[in-house]
């Protein structure tokens, strides 16, 4: 009995996962990079780099830098443009045997229905990912993810252009992360992936200048994770839509943590950086602890927080 | 390219804060090419958080067992102690585990068979020299102009010459070979040489300064560029640095990871490149 294998396989807004751990968007490029370290098909899903309707460039260097256990970056959302991923990018994703998510953005309401559109005829892509939560570029991205009425308006216009299912990333600089979570979701998200990276700063202590050309730039890695853990937790208690946890997480205890929170299924950035085969590790060490625990289904174990 | 799991064959001390490390390579060292490079994973706990890029300086076999077993490929790196990351390397004993990613990035262009190349190092600069002064030795005579603040900052420099090559040394103090800059070197060497070829790497002044030598002359150039990395695939986008045609209005920038770390010098936009990388000064406090 001890020995059957755990059934690991989850389902966000309709997208069949075989388990629930896939990249976090932005720290996977577009699934080539890390093809030569790990057997992609074993991921529950493959989360691409935030695209926008033209390429974009993204800023000026330095735009990394690390602090303590985690990093800040400023990447300024750089990718190659919907259309062009369409055409270079897609075609090798679409050999892999595991559900692409696009993850996009606009920089301004015209522009995310543009790029909404754009993927919806798109049979390859899986679900796409709503990035209302960047904090390193001007427009677009956090403006939305702030105030819950862009939220609501920008989560509308582009739940009216997609035939899709659609994720929506929220940010945690916010108060209240449970007023966004209820707004996306009732403007028509299928699921809430949370958390973006947090607003941090660095200094040169020799130079007296910010270490990123950007000034500011996104916290992430383990440093966050209480703080990620913290809100997937609120937000799992404010909407019905399933939710996926994001934010520091390196090891299979780390994820269990959101599970047991509630959170349908996990994603896995900065982790991937240190170690390009770390959620190989992940889900095999979700399976063992479930085997450990008696566990037939993650669902036994999704929310299972005891308060 | 892989992520292999290993061990330290051998971590000395071979100049006041330089070490250099030898660890087992089994499979990837003899594929290793000139000018690229790995990422060391310092260690499995926290922090550091992130790995660190280091130039493969050379690489080689270990000579059969008596057992018969076949040679053992392995890989040596060369580094300065600069911070936390390397602090923690330099304490890492024979045997230790260490996991390396790699070899990552794109090399040296080799260039024309039989024309004069030169090599300009400085400081930790010579690492990816020394494997491409291998390579290069075989169809062309090489000459390495080499370049430190003191005699402690010029390193293998014998290793260079034991492959035939002519080695040039330059010290800002005058403590070791000649008083002055690399560059000085240069001048004279392309004087005489003027259908050479450079490959530079070292400090961002000195690359800047090679390069507007080689640009005048019309030199053709290639640079081994550092950046700050995090992921050392292509897949975070930290790493970048202009390129040719770079402006604000519409920026360019190329990957140094994976398009680099060796550039053709034409490749990228120099103006401020010296300002670029921004790295934190640092601070023993
Ligand atoms: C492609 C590539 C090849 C490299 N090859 C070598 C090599 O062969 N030998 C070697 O000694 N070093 C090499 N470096 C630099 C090396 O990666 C850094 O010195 C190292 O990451 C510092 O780590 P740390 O934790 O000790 O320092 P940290 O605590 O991270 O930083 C301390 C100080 O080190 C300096 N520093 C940090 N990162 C870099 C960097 N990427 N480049 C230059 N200076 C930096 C800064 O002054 C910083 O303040 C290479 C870098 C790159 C990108
Ligand atoms: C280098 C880098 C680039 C990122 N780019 C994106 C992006 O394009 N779109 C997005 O929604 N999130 C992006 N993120 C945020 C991550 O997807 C993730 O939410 C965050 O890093 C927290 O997870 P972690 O602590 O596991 O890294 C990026 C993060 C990093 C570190
Ligand atoms: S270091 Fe991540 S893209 Fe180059």
């Amino acid at each position: 009995m001890k020995n059957k294998r755990p059934s690991l396989a989850v389902e966000i807004a309709g997208i069949k996962l075989k388990n629930p751990v896939m990249p976090a968007s932005g720290t996977f490029g577009y699934g080539e990079e890390y093809a030569p370290f790990i057997d992609l098909e074993r991921l529950g899903a493959i989360v691409t780099k935030g695209l926008s309707l033209a390429p974009k460039a993204g800023n000026p260097t330095p735009r990394i830098a690390e602090t303590i256990s985690g990093m800040l970056n400023a990447i300024g959302l750089q990718n190659v443009g919907v259309d062009a991923f369409i055409q270079h990018k897609l075609p090798f994703l679409r050999e892999i045997n595991t559900p692409v998510i696009v993850n996009f953005f606009g920089n301004t309401l015209d522009e995310y229905g543009e790029v909404a559109r754009r993927l919806s005829d798109i049979p390859e892509v899986a679900g796409v990912e709503l990035n209302i939560s960047c904090p390193n570029v001007k427009q677009g991205g956090i403006v939305f993810g702030t105030d819950p009425k862009a939220a609501s308006e920008v989560v509308g216009l582009v739940r009216k252009h997609l035939k899709k299912p659609l994720i929506v990333k929220l940010t945690p600089n916010v108060t209240d992360i449970s007023v966004t979570a209820r707004a996306a979701e009732e403007a028509g998200a299928d699921a809430i992936c949370c958390i973006n990276t947090l607003t941090g700063m660095a200094v040169d202590v020799k130079t007296r200048r910010p270490r990123l050309a950007n000034k500011t730039g996104g916290l992430s890695g383990p440093a966050i994770r209480p703080v990620a853990v913290r809100m997937v937790h609120q937000v799992v208690q404010a909407v019905k839509v399933p939710v996926i946890g994001v934010g520091g997480i390196m090891r299979p205890m780390d994820a269990l943590e959101f599970l047991i929170v509630g959170a349908k299924a996990v994603q896995v950035g900065t982790a991937n950086f240190v170690d390009p085969a770390v959620m190989m590790t992940i889900i095999d060490g979700i399976e063992a602890f479930c085997v450990e625990e008696g566990i037939t289904d993650i669902h036994q174990l999704i929310g299972s927080l005891q308060l | 390219m892989k992520n292999y799991k290993t061990v330290v064959l051998s971590n000395q001390e071979i100049s006041t804060g330089y070490y250099r490390m030898r660890i087992l390579a089994p499979g990837f060292g003899s594929k290793a090419k000139p000018g690229q490079f790995l990422m060391f994973r310092v260690q499995t706990s926290l922090p550091p958080l992130l790995r660190r890029p280091f130039g493969i300086f050379r690489t080689g076999f270990l000579p059969a067992d008596c057992d018969g077993q076949a040679p053992k490929e392995f890989v040596e790196i060369l580094y300065k102690v600069v911070g936390r990351g390397t602090d923690i390397m330099s304490n890492l004993q024979v045997g230790s585990k260490v996991e390396v990613l790699g070899p990552l990035g794109r090399g040296f262009d080799m260039g024309v068979p039989g024309e004069q190349k030169i090599l300009v190092g400085g400081g930790i600069g010579l690492v990816p020299l020394y494997m491409l002064a291998r390579e290069l030795t075989r169809k062309s005579s090489v000459r390495l102009l080499m370049g430190g603040r003191t005699r402690e900052d010029i390193l293998a420099v014998t290793e260079f010459e034991r492959l035939g090559v002519e080695t040039y040394v330059s010290t800002d103090d005058g403590s070791l070979g000649e008083e002055g800059l690399v560059t000085q070197v240069l001048l004279r060497k392309l004087d005489k040489y003027p259908n050479a070829s450079v490959y530079a790497c070292g400090p961002m002044p000195m690359i800047e300064a090679v390069q507007e030598i080689c640009a005048a002359r019309g030199v053709p150039l290639q640079v081994s560029l550092e950046a700050l990395m995090a992921c050392g695939v292509g897949a975070c986008l930290g790493c970048v640095v202009k390129g040719a045609g770079h402006s604000e209005a519409s920026p360019r920038y190329l990957c140094s990871c994976k398009e680099g770390p060796v550039f053709r010098a034409e490749q990228l936009d120099w103006t401020k490149l010296g300002q670029e990388p921004g790295y934190c000064e640092g601070c023993k406090i």
